[in-house]
């Protein structure tokens, strides 16, 4: 069984056989293999391609921008999404005014180990998608499953623009696939995860997994949900939502990210202002909550949405 | 160091100072404009840092890579930009290399090794370094990357982040410091605390150089020496040097906060002068011919002027908005 994380893993060692343009670069991800192992015995297959990088994630990005420009194709980790923060100003004002402001494209790909997990805390949890979705000039794509984190990845190493891939921790090792795909949808195409009637929950990363469960805990009330999973936020693929929309006439997004500014403002906005017609009741969203993500297993659990939030969000969207 | 340093001759010499020349005729040019209101957004000029800045685009090969920072407008033009780009991209004309989308000078070719800088200082120096990695992974040897900032520069976060990352990897990178006195308006004093910024090299553990930047000989033969190093796998190579401002921040600012003292001070001569000085005492040409190379540049600025201000603006209906190269992700915003 390949897991999530062996996908990614996989991914770069594919990337890096097939493109002699890739290499990669970041923090302990050389005989170390990685805070997570992602990138584990690739320094070893491919010497002098996977290179151990300072603690600077600033300077991480900035490398990796001025080698894409040489016509390298460089995916930089960062240890964890909340750490590139760190790197922001080189991620927003430099890879992602490149193409607009000299024509010259910057293909990087920024792996950012993103959302939360049991005991991780406000610094190892974040999920970042929305803040780099706001920038023009980025690609940000969100894999919920294992075939996704493979084939999006190869995919990403192939678009001349910038990519901030957003692969979500909590679905590292539990998540897994028989075996992995060659050909998937597009980046920029979102998958109807679950056909439904009666209701669309539009999610993306970890979160379809709940929303998943959450359907399924509603069959028992005699609904039937649609669950869109995005798969890349950026560009977001308003035609799917729409069309599911239509069908059922009623709308919950769910993120894990926190609510102001989010990807389900995003959601609930084209909604409203392209598809406003097609609602049958009030949009609705669940997202984390409005706090640092806390310490506490029991604290955390609470903090972000889970299968019984959603089905409960859900079932009083489906009385209004 | 496998080779020789070859000394810098009065034919090197000569050459840098006709290219300094034109920057300060250029940059002349560009002040004046401002004040006649023909410029679209900021001027920033490098009055007084020309010796430094020229030193460095000049000795650097086809091949290497350059990232100018705001008043390197003598070491782009002895890059190889051109008087015509600079008047198009401060006239704001669409024919210019970056079509109005950005200004003066941030422009650049960066397909050219000619880098586009980004306002947030030091950005540049990761970039250059990346830029030299990926060379080195291509297989590719002997070019070398500079790039220039300033003394405020040195205190953000991504010098350090870049110069200490470029030093791990040993790579081929010169940072020329252009020491001059302000940042802004804020002082050297509120600063830095190191004696002399070139005290920052030993920590980084990359070579240290020195030049009196109101001398070109100097700036000359230092840059020559530290590009020397870079290039013969010295590692990165930091370059200091000291000088002043002769100009406020920008053309809008007054430059009132300049202490008198160092205007009379070493670092307050004006290069551009000490340099013409230097040829006509060395008896390599007469201060006529010196007076008729500027009246020569200032036509040819003139003229381009001319030219460029008769050339198409940017039109916002044909621009295509496109921030990414691939245009099935170009989202449609029904308000916008």
């Amino acid at each position: 069984m390949i897991t999530y994380l062996e996908a990614i893993r996989l991914a770069q060692q594919k990337a890096l056989a097939t493109d002699p343009r890739v290499f990669l670069y970041g923090q302990d991800i050389g005989s170390f293999g990685g805070a997570f192992k992602a990138t584990k015995n690739l320094s070893a297959e491919f010497p002098g391609r996977v290179l151990d990088a300072p603690l600077s994630e600033d300077a991480i990005v900035g490398m990796a921008i001025g080698a894409a420009i040489e016509g390298a194709r460089p995916i930089v980790e960062m240890q964890f999404a909340d750490f590139s923060t760190c790197g922001l100003n080189q991620i927003v004002n430099h890879a992602a005014t490149l193409f607009y402001r000299t024509s010259v494209p910057c293909p990087i790909v920024v792996r950012l180990p993103s959302g939360g997990t049991s005991g991780g805390g406000p610094f190892h949890s974040q999920s970042l998608e929305a803040i780099y979705a706001h920038w023009p000039g980025l690609v940000v794509v969100t894999p919920a499953t294992v075939e996704d984190a493979y084939t999006m990845l190869l995919e990403a190493v192939n678009i001349d623009d910038p990519v901030i891939f957003c692969e979500h921790k909590f679905l590292y090792y539990h998540l897994k696939a028989d075996t992995l795909p060659e050909a998937a949808l597009p980046i920029g195409k979102a998958r109807i995860a679950r056909a439904g009637r009666d209701a669309t929950i539009v999610t993306h990363g970890a979160m379809l997994h709940e929303s998943l469960a959450a359907a399924q805990e509603l069959v028992e009330d005699g609904y039937e949900i649609e669950v869109v999973d995005l798969r890349s936020v950026k560009p977001l693929d308003t035609d799917t939502i729409l069309a599911s929309v239509a069908r059922t006439g009623r709308l919950l997004c769910v993120s894990e990210e926190w609510p102001w500014g989010g990807v389900t403002a995003e959601v609930l906005a084209r909604v409203a202002t392209e598809g406003f017609g097609l609602l049958d009741a009030a949009p609705m969203r669940v997202n984390a909550k409005d706090t640092p993500v806390p310490y506490h297993p029991d604290l955390w659990a609470a903090h972000r949405p889970t299968a019984s939030t959603i089905a409960a969000a859900a079932r009083r969207l489906l009385q209004l | 160091m496998s080779k020789k340093i070859a000394p810098v001759t009065q034919s090197d010499f000569i050459k840098a100072y006709r290219v300094m020349l034109t920057s300060r005729v250029l940059e002349e040019k560009l002040a004046g404009l401002y004040r006649a209101g023909m410029i679209k957004g900021g001027v920033f000029l490098g009055r007084g840092q020309e010796a430094l800045s020229v030193s460095v685009g000049i000795q650097l090969r086809r091949g290497d890579i350059f990232a100018p920072l705001i008043r390197d407008q003598g070491g782009r033009l002895a890059f190889g930009d051109s008087i015509l780009d600079t008047l198009r991209t401060y006239l704001g004309s669409q024919l210019g290399s970056m079509r109005g989308r950005d200004g003066n000078i941030h422009r650049g070719r960066p397909r050219d090794g000619y880098y586009a800088m980004i306002s947030h200082l030091g950005a540049m120096i990761p970039s250059v370094a990346g830029a030299l990695l990926a060379r080195r992974l291509k297989g590719e040897q002997g070019a070398v990357g500079a790039t220039c900032i300033g003394d405020g520069g040195t205190s953000t976060g991504a010098f350090h982040e870049g110069l200490n990352a470029a030093a791990v990897d040993k790579l081929p990178l010169i940072v020329v410091v252009a020491n001059n006195q302000y940042a802004y308006s804020t002082p050297n004093t509120r600063q830095y605390a190191c004696a002399d910024l070139l005290d920052k090299a030993a920590g980084y553990g990359v070579g240290a150089h020195k030049a009196d930047g109101t001398r070109l000989m100097d700036c000359l033969q230092t840059l020559r020496n530290a590009i020397h190093a870079a290039r013969e796998g010295g590692g990165p190579q930091l370059v200091v040097a000291d000088l002043l401002r002769l100009v406020g921040h920008g053309e809008h600012d007054d430059f009132a906060y300049l202490d008198p003292k160092l205007k009379k001070s070493a670092v307050g001569s004006d290069c551009l002068l000490l340099a013409e000085k230097h040829i006509i005492e060395q008896g390599w040409h007469t201060a006529d011919e010196v007076a008729a190379w500027r009246r020569e540049t200032e036509d040819e600025v003139n003229a381009t002027a001319d030219r460029v201000r008769r050339e198409p603006l940017p039109d916002p209906s044909e621009d295509d908005w496109a921030a990414l190269s691939r245009p099935e992700y170009r989202e449609q915003y029904a308000a916008s």
